[in-house]
């Protein structure tokens, strides 16, 4: 992984540097720069990528999150932001010369406002825990990535974050109200507000998705939705993975959108079976979890429908989830599968390509083709309501060059989905892992464009600068890869 | 399409290409230029700044992509809005975000675009359920003030690859980019709708009314009051006889019957509630998306309040001195408020109402006096107004865009 010349001048003045930010905060520990300490923050989810950074500060008000950035915009120091670490791109991975701001202290929920149907928390909150704190009213908070016992609301922010449940209720995006963000160079700002739709330009909607490069958000307003009366998955197995494709858009040309529609194929079926015996059948090429919501009759009357539907599709499984329990095992099986696979093969590498539906078996097929060429299994799971993939290709990294040869795997399989009218990625966002291919999806043109935005928030390139676009592509800029001075002010 | 001051037509550019030469013509000698698509929303924003010129998107139209089990629709920024609810309409589908026809309110005619309904940004009575513009719209072209064509986004509703650059055209009023194409997720209109019409109940009582039924597990996707003297204007018979609260529910016929009846016991309320079945539903919520209640008398200014829902009637209670019609939408959290133009359409009152509630306000009708001196949405400050300029900047170095129309300096 090829990152930023680290700032010499800047890496000198380290202990310097670190007496500064403990005198702007109110407890020594709150500034990291013991080495055996710093280790923690050396990766994230995508653990094949480590640098240790040159410091970590943990805030605990967004005056402090303020002071530091002023402080590190001042001096010309790179900084890098980081939730709980879950990301499956490198978005939380450090350089050498920064300073990772870590906003795991600010975990408090500010407010909860059930007449307006909003919760504000500080960025420290897990994405879990704003559910937890609002679900004695019967409300949740509708995104839900794999992760969100652990993962951050930040992190959801700044990586705009999916789920399972995104083709009923959205992403991310489409769930907040309103931002508090301090600005690289230290200035707080609010984005959007208490209210829908208040005009200007959509700086919340731009903010959002930005991987941590425009600024840190320290106060987040959400919308928390009241829960449906009830849900319930029907299983569907077929004997070809084009089977299952055909039935996916049955059942949206009827009408009916599911408030999930998960699609697994053979290897990951089996792995998850034999990890959570979810009582997923063997004997199918593809499995359909297919989850609708409301009244236990209307339930039953939806069910009934997709049961019709799919059996024009002859289905060679088919089970209706009759109780809580049940369905719990069924959504077990699925949401464990990643960690499934990581029991059957050393390692494993997680793709987050999207793909216009209508051409999942094709894909599909190409995926296969595509691992097969490198001498991988694949094991697929993807959310097929909105065709969002996640290939897994299963490799050793113990063996020489098979990381990188499962790197050149994953790209090819990116770039199909870009060629089918897809994009890059659906959920995990670019961070270091996709940078380089940003350029199979975007022209020059609109990259330009892009950076351009970067350049008005953070003209420096100070916020984690190595994140998103092509390093090479910033050749020029203020502060990106060039002399130790030019970062300074 | 009418000539402007100068007796000139507007140039109509029919593709990107054509449309880029203009905007490039025009960023070389700082000729500011006034985008529209048909016109119709024309009277939103400020009237732009110096001598421009006429420029209509109209051009760029049709249905370039429909995918009704891949849920989107790609259409040129030109096609006329009721185009495509027609296309979608065919497959039993829609946009989610009910845009409203501003025609009677705005005393404009022509045929609306979907480019017009982007740039403007302002969503229907579904927005409390099916989001705003900003939440359907998944991908887009344009032309930004460099005269350079670019995409963001996609066909493909979950897409984080990049900046969010397609967020950024919603509401911004083509000071960013002139829209060229843009692709929307759609989802199946209900098959059924019905509307419980909660009678006679005050300002106060009927925001809780409609929090507490948005506190529910039934799915009310429309929440909107009207004040007795709104609902009198009604063409709807059923509603004209005193105040009503109009809470709405779509979905597949038997739901339907079972979520009326248990919408009703939750609410809890002694007050009559009438039914409206699925045309006087369509009817009544037509009405409150196009806010025809406030179209006359066509000299009175017109407001558009954007607060949290419980906010919507202290704010107006704020401003009972002016005598506004009001008309609540989101379930309180959208005052449409009419009231005597006057010199300054009573401007520092109405926004400093709005703003106390950590609202906005738009000036969104207006006599043209009132309109060249009253900005259309209070100006930002300190660091987000250096953000803003600085955004407008990095697309649209010249200026060229729309200056003016959306924030003074812009």
């Amino acid at each position: 992984m090829q990152m930023p010349e680290p700032n010499a001048a800047v890496l000198a003045r380290r202990a310097q540097i670190a007496a500064d930010l403990r005198s702007l905060l109110p407890a020594p520990d709150m500034v990291i720069a013991a080495e055996d300490e710093l280790r923690a923050y050396e990766t994230d989810g995508l653990s094949a990528y480590r640098q240790m950074p040159m410091i970590v500060v943990l805030p605990e008000t967004t005056q402090q999150v303020s002071a530091i950035m002023r402080y590190c915009h001042m001096n010309g120091i790179r900084s890098v932001a980081r939730g709980a670490g879950t990301s499956l791109a490198g978005g939380a991975l450090p350089l050498a010369d920064s300073v990772v701001i870590g906003i795991s202290k600010m975990t408090r929920v500010v407010d909860v406002d059930f007449a307006n149907r909003t919760a504000t928390v500080q960025p420290g909150v897990t994405n879990m825990a704003i559910t937890t704190a609002v679900q004695h009213e019967g409300f949740f908070f509708a995104p839900d990535p794999s992760s969100q016992i652990a993962c951050t609301i930040a992190g959801n922010v700044a990586m705009n974050s999916g789920g399972a449940h995104c083709l009923k209720y959205g992403v991310t995006s489409n769930n907040l109200l309103g931002l508090e963000v301090v600005l690289p160079d230290g200035e707080v700002v609010r984005l959007g507000g208490p209210n829908l739709d208040g005009g200007g330009y959509d700086l919340m909607g731009l903010f959002t998705g930005s991987e941590g490069t425009l600024g840190i958000v320290t106060e987040i307003t959400v919308r928390i939705l009241h829960s449906p009366e009830g849900a319930r998955p029907i299983l569907m197995g077929f004997d070809s993975n084009e089977a299952a494709g055909a039935c996916v858009d049955a059942i949206i040309s009827s009408g009916i959108i599911p408030v999930a529609l998960e699609f697994m194929d053979k290897p990951a079926i089996h792995a998850a079976e034999a990890y959570v015996h979810a009582g997923y059948p063997l004997d199918v090429e593809a499995l359909l979890i297919v989850e609708v919501e409301g009244s236990d009759e209307e339930v039953d009357r939806l069910l009934g429908w997709i049961k019709e539907i799919a059996q024009r599709h002859n289905p060679s499984y088919l089970r209706i989830s009759t109780s809580e329990a049940e369905s719990q095992i069924i959504w077990k099986g699925r949401k464990s599968a990643f960690g499934a696979v990581g029991r059957i093969s050393p390692d494993y590498y997680c793709m987050d390509g999207t793909i216009p539906t209508g051409q999942l078996p094709g894909v599909l097929k190409r995926i296969g083709e595509i691992c097969d060429g490198y001498g991988f299994e694949v094991a697929n799971i993807f959310h097929a309501g909105d065709g969002n993939l996640h290939p897994l290709i299963m490799y050793d990294a113990n063996k020489a060059g098979d990381l990188e040869k499962a790197e050149n795997c994953g790209a090819d399989i990116l770039k199909l989905c870009v060629d089918v009218g897809g994009c890059l990625t659906g959920e995990h966002g670019v961070g270091v892992e996709k940078r380089d291919l940003m350029t199979y999806q975007f022209t020059e043109t609109e990259l330009e464009q892009q950076r351009r935005v970067k350049d008005v928030f953070d003209p420096a390139w100070l916020l984690n600068p190595h994140k998103i676009f092509p390093l090479s592509a910033r050749v020029g800029r203020l502060g990106a890869d060039a002399a130790p001075a030019a970062a300074a002010e | 399409m009418a000539p402007d001051a100068a007796g000139r037509q507007p140039l109509a550019p029919e593709t990107p290409d054509a449309l880029a030469d203009i905007v490039r013509a025009a960023a070389a000698d700082g000729t500011p230029l006034d985008l529209m698509g048909s016109g119709t929303r024309r009277g939103l924003g400020r009237p732009v700044a110096g001598n421009a010129r006429t420029v209509s998107l109209r051009g760029l139209m049709g249905v370039r992509q429909y995918s009704p089990t891949e849920l989107y629709i790609t259409v040129g920024a030109g096609t006329p809005l009721a185009e495509v609810a027609a296309t979608l309409a065919e497959k039993g589908q829609g946009l989610l975000f009910e845009p409203p026809d501003l025609r009677t309110l705005l005393g404009s005619a022509g045929e609306p675009t979907i480019g017009g309904a982007v740039a403007t940004g302002f969503a229907g009575p579904a927005r409390i359920a099916g989001g705003g513009i900003r939440d359907s719209l998944i991908g887009v072209e344009m032309v930004t003030g460099r005269a350079e064509a670019i995409r963001s986004g996609g066909r493909v509703m979950k897409n984080v690859t990049g900046y969010d650059l397609t967020k950024l055209t919603v509401g911004s009023f083509g000071t960013l980019g002139a829209l060229t194409e843009v692709t929307f997720k759609v989802l199946p209109t209900p098959r059924r709708m019905a509307t419980l019409a909660v009678r006679g109940l005050g300002d106060g009582d009927a925001r809780a009314l409609m929090s507490l039924a948005l506190a529910s597990p039934y799915e009310v996707t429309g929440a909107a009051h009207l004040p007795a003297a709104i609902a009198a204007r009604s063409e709807v018979a059923a509603l004209t006889d005193g105040a009503a609260t109009l809470l709405r529910l779509g979905g597949f016929a038997e739901s339907i019957d079972y979520r009326v009846g248990e919408l009703t016991d939750h609410l809890e309320t002694a007050a009559q509630i009438d039914v409206l079945d699925d045309d006087a539903s369509a009817a009544a919520w037509a009405e409150v998306r196009d806010v025809r209640a406030l179209a006359g008398p066509p000299d009175r200014a017109v407001w558009r309040i954007s607060v949290k829902p419980t906010a919507g009637p202290e704010v107006v209670a704020r401003l009972a001195d002016l005598l506004p019609d009001v008309l609540y939408d989101w379930g309180g959290g959208l005052v449409w408020l009419s009231l005597e133009a006057g010199e300054d359409a009573a401007a520092s009152v109405v926004r400093g109402a709005a703003e106390a509630a950590g609202g906005t306000a738009m000036l969104v009708r207006a006599p043209d006096g009132v309109r060249a001196a009253i900005p259309f949405q209070a100006p930002p400050t300190g660091a987000l107004a250096t953000v803003i300029a600085r955004l407008k900047s990095a697309f649209d170095p010249a200026g060229v865009l729309n200056p003016g129309r959306l924030y003074p300096e812009t």
